[in-house]
């Protein structure tokens, strides 16, 4: 028998100990029974918040792993903080919904956290075979959590849609990195980085590759054109899972973006610069024009994603440390202004129905002003207005894209925001200036009052300390660089 | 040598006719029952060239699950086999222009295949590890248990999402179901299951 020496195993710490603790959960969630869904999902906030310090706290420092298919590094300890905080908040904000519906399962907070596991491995692939793998776990949890609520028609249609597309998606991205294998010989991020630098001009074969493993990942981020999917599905799917889809998984997605594009394939940034600038130029003004027409916040929010995508994008055509770094700051902010929003969508209740029309907010200052105030703000970081997070968030990209020379793709960001600032600002006209609905029902749980407010306060004061956002992500971006 | 070539020919022979009974079978667990005859055979061909995992596989696998599955699709459903099988004649020429384009394929595949230098004494190399000769089942396994155990242990995973998802999705907790209890049925005594009825002709019986 040849010896061989055991992978370390610290790299991936935050990973084992996420999955055993889901195990663990799903073991005493079947011994416990009906009733163990508050519990379980106590725990599994619990766990995820233990993991969330473990991340931050491993990739201190790059490492890599089982024979170079799993990395850490600063990058990848700032995308699973978002992950992780992402997954944590929508278990916490599910708990009323659930039990509200009657559909409260242990499955949901445990199906959440193997889906986080599976977004952590995609941040963290160093492999392709990683990459699809860490790619098909979370996106199998979320075909299952998209279509929780069984028994309604909407909620399995969407977690049906949600598969095929899935489906499809994952097939084009597995024949691009056939064609990438094929034409290189090799999986590994490292060595496809040396074997595309050394070559001189690349194959046709591997731009093709290229090319079909972006439209997989652009299917999962959402990106115009392979957007389809997504009003649909975060109109079905149950609004926490929403909330999940709309967070969580966009931060894991263009992670996973940016590391393929920028650690094997940096030296065709030429190449694939062009495919991303029309991804990014496709989602801003579809994002921002086909929201104008929607009449259910829900899928306003599913456009609003795509728009966001589309600002986001822009960093990484711009393919530098700095551009990256605009798009962390951008995804961070996103983050806890889409949290709060979506917190607030949970609190819309009318005599026990979810109440789902922007129609439905009429009048809100007048009848509950700290909620409306609450999303005021949101919608305005949303739009982009100073002086909150989000004009910030589109600061840094728009600085990033005229540093770079892309002044075309920085003035389209700038006409499409302000279309977009006209849907936001609707929302807020709604609440404040049209006659008052009955009110929603109260009171609004513990939970969501807290994820309301921290959102809000980091939304607002963020021009006061950006430091905590900001500092990480600038070391996030310089370590995908410094290799 | 010459038993190889006998048997190559032996199981080439029977796995492209069973192939043609699949399509032309008349009953559809008849084309079943062919099929897996045709798995068979081709395990029996992956032996001769020595994959003798690729055998194994194909058969635990494709009899054990797929072929079973359709059995049960094909005995379960009611197809109309019939029905299907009309317009056979109407599609005859697309697809033999299919099968046509296919061939050509494969011609010029076969035809221009080339094989690197190295590969020729890379085949006849045994796999030596530490003197020993492997058979590509450890070799295989050799790399799975270490150069691959991330990769491993996430598909695992993956299935376990694929088990929590058929739960959750379609187990429903009826109530009023009649579960068996086995403590109850451990419990019981003679006295409480048996009893010895004197019945007297003509008479009716009491409690009956």
């Amino acid at each position: 028998m040849h010896s061989f020496a055991p992978p370390a195993l610290l790299p991936a710490l935050p990973e084992l100990v996420l999955v055993c603790s889901a195990m663990l959960l799903l073991l005493i969630g079947v011994f416990r029974g009906e009733g163990s869904s508050r519990l379980v999902s106590w725990l599994a906030v619990l766990a995820l918040v233990v993991t969330l310090g473990l991340a931050v706290r491993v990739g201190l420092e790059p490492r890599v792993s089982f024979y170079g298919m799993f990395v850490t590094d600063p990058f990848a300890a700032f995308m699973k903080t978002l992950v992780l905080l992402g997954s944590a908040v929508t278990i916490l904000m599910g708990m009323r919904y659930f039990e509200d519906h009657g559909i409260a399962r242990f499955e949901f907070p445990v199906l959440v956290m193997l889906a986080s596991t599976g977004m952590m491995i995609m941040v963290s692939a160093n492999d392709l075979i990683t990459l699809y793998l860490g790619l098909e776990l979370q996106s199998l949890a979320l075909y299952v959590v998209a279509s929780f609520d069984r028994d309604s028609p909407r909620s399995s249609e969407a977690g049906l849609k949600y598969f095929v597309l899935g489906a499809l998606a994952s097939g084009l991205l597995l024949y691009g990195a056939s064609l990438v294998y094929g034409f290189t010989g090799t999986t590994n991020f490292a060595a496809l980085a040396t074997a595309v630098s050394s070559g001189g001009a690349p194959s046709a074969g591997l731009i093709i590759g290229l090319v079909f493993v972006a439209i997989g990942l652009a299917f999962k981020v959402s990106a115009v054109p392979f957007h389809m999917w997504t009003p649909d599905v975060y109109e079905g799917a149950p609004t926490p899972v929403t909330a999940f889809f709309a967070v969580s998984t966009k931060m894991a997605a263009i992670a996973l973006f940016i590391r393929f594009l920028v650690e094997p394939f940096g030296p065709l940034l030429a190449e694939w610069r062009q495919i991303i600038v029309f991804l990014s130029v496709a989602s801003m003004i579809l994002g921002s024009v086909a929201a104008i027409a929607q009449s259910n916040i829900k899928r306003l929010m599913a456009y609003s994603s795509i728009g966001h995508i589309g600002y986001a994008l822009i960093g990484l055509a711009v393919g530098t440390s700095s551009g990256i770094r605009g798009v962390l700051v951008y995804m961070a902010i996103y983050l806890f202004m889409n949290l709060g929003t979506w917190a607030v969508i949970l609190c819309m209740r009318r005599n026990g129905q979810m109440a789902e029309g922007i129609a439905d907010l009429a009048g809100l200052a007048r009848t509950q002003p700290g909620l409306a105030l609450a999303l005021a703000i949101f919608m305005f970081a949303m739009a982009g207005v100073p002086p909150t997070a989000g004009f910030f968030s589109k600061l840094y990209i728009f600085l990033a894209a005229i540093d770079a020379h892309l002044n075309g793709l920085a003035i389209i960001g700038v006409l499409a925001s302000v279309v977009g600032a006209f849907y936001y600002l609707r929302i807020v006209k709604v609440m404040y200036f049209d006659e008052p609905l009955a009110a929603f029902d109260r009171p609004i749980s513990a939970e969501l009052k807290g994820v309301l407010l921290v959102t809000a306060i980091v939304t607002l004061f963020f021009i006061l300390l950006p430091d905590p956002i900001v500092g990480p992500a600038q070391a996030a971006a310089a370590s995908l660089f410094g290799k | 040598m010459i038993i190889q070539t006998i048997m190559f020919y032996a199981f080439s022979a029977v796995a492209v006719a069973s192939g043609v009974m699949v399509v032309s079978a008349r009953n559809p667990v008849h084309s079943v029952l062919f099929l897996i005859l045709a798995f068979f055979n081709a395990a029996g061909l992956f032996v001769l060239m020595g994959a003798e995992f690729l055998a194994m596989i194909l058969v635990i696998v494709y009899v054990g699950a797929v072929a079973v599955l359709f059995l049960f699709v094909v005995m379960m459903l009611d197809v109309d086999f019939a029905r299907l099988r009309s317009g056979f004649l109407r599609y005859l020429p697309i697809g033999a222009l299919i099968g046509f384009i296919l061939l050509a394929e494969l011609i010029l595949i076969f035809g221009s295949w080339e094989l690197a230098p190295s590969v020729a004494t890379a085949k006849a190399a045994p796999m030596l590890v530490g003197g020993i000769s492997l058979t590509n089942t450890r070799a295989l396994g050799d790399l799975i248990y270490t150069r691959y155990i991330f990769a491993f242990q996430t598909a695992g995973v993956i299935l376990l999402v694929a088990m929590i998802g058929a739960i959750v999705l379609t187990l429903r907790h009826r109530v009023g179901t009649r579960r068996q209890s086995i403590a109850a049925q451990l419990a019981r005594t003679r006295a409480q299951s048996v009893e010895v009825v004197k019945v007297r002709v003509g008479e009716p019986v009491d409690g009956v």
